[in-house]
């Protein structure tokens, strides 16, 4: 089981890594909110393959509010921060 | 402590559940990569990033105590309903930035319901959105 668990560890963080590349390449202000949304839901994914490892519940609640902050701060941006920036 | 299921068998699936799920993640950041502009790149922001957290806390919702597993509930459920919000908050931003590129729309309904001035630049409205 632990090999399970290194597995999909070592998934998650390769894909953290390319939605890090997209976050610095850009090109748009909107792809890097999207790449950014997609480290969070990542973040949510390896706390959550955190607790299947240790059987720990309370880390739980964790899972939420960094999902809930995660969607507040992606949405505010894209809502906000794009306004000021013209494409053509 | 008591499990939601115990043994080898719910061992075995929640393993396949969690592999598959990180599969799933990292097919969608390899799209987030590879695809060429934002409405493709949107696509692969949310679905599989979605399906990937739901089998990979589904396969943690196994191997804890009944009320975590409910709380996961509640994160699967919240993710679900706000990646599709996200995304339609992206693709209208960038539609209306510009972001978006001509030849990636097929069909275009929206353009003769917008001012005029929001695709050929210009000074736009201030009160704009």
């Amino acid at each position: 089981m632990g090999a399970v668990f290194a597995i999909v560890l070592v998934m998650v963080g390769v894909s953290a890594a390319l939605a890090l590349y997209r976050l610095l390449r850009g090109p748009t202000t909107l792809d890097r909110i999207v790449a950014l949304d997609v480290v969070v839901v990542l973040t949510v994914v390896a706390a959550g393959v955190y607790v299947a490892y240790y059987r720990d519940g309370s880390n739980i609640p964790l899972l939420a509010a960094v999902a809930l902050v995660g969607f507040v701060g992606s949405t505010a941006a894209a809502r906000l921060a794009v306004r000021r920036e013209r494409h053509r | 402590m008591n499990p939601v299921a115990a043994g080898p068998v719910a061992d075995i699936v929640s393993a396949v559940l969690m592999l598959v799920g990180a599969l799933s993640c990292l097919l969608g950041a390899i799209g987030l990569v590879r695809l060429p502009d934002l409405p493709a790149r949107l696509q692969a922001a949310t679905k599989p990033q979605t399906l990937g957290l739901v089998l990979i806390l589904l396969g943690t919702a196994l191997r804890v105590e009944l009320a975590s597993a409910v709380t996961l509930v509640l994160v699967v459920l919240f993710q679900v309903i706000t990646a599709p919000v996200l995304s339609q908050l992206v693709g209208r931003a960038a539609y209306r930035s510009g972001a978006m590129p001509d030849d990636a729309l097929v069909v275009d309904e929206l353009a003769g319901h917008l001012p005029a001035d929001t695709s050929v630049g210009g000074d736009p409205p201030s009160d704009r959105d």
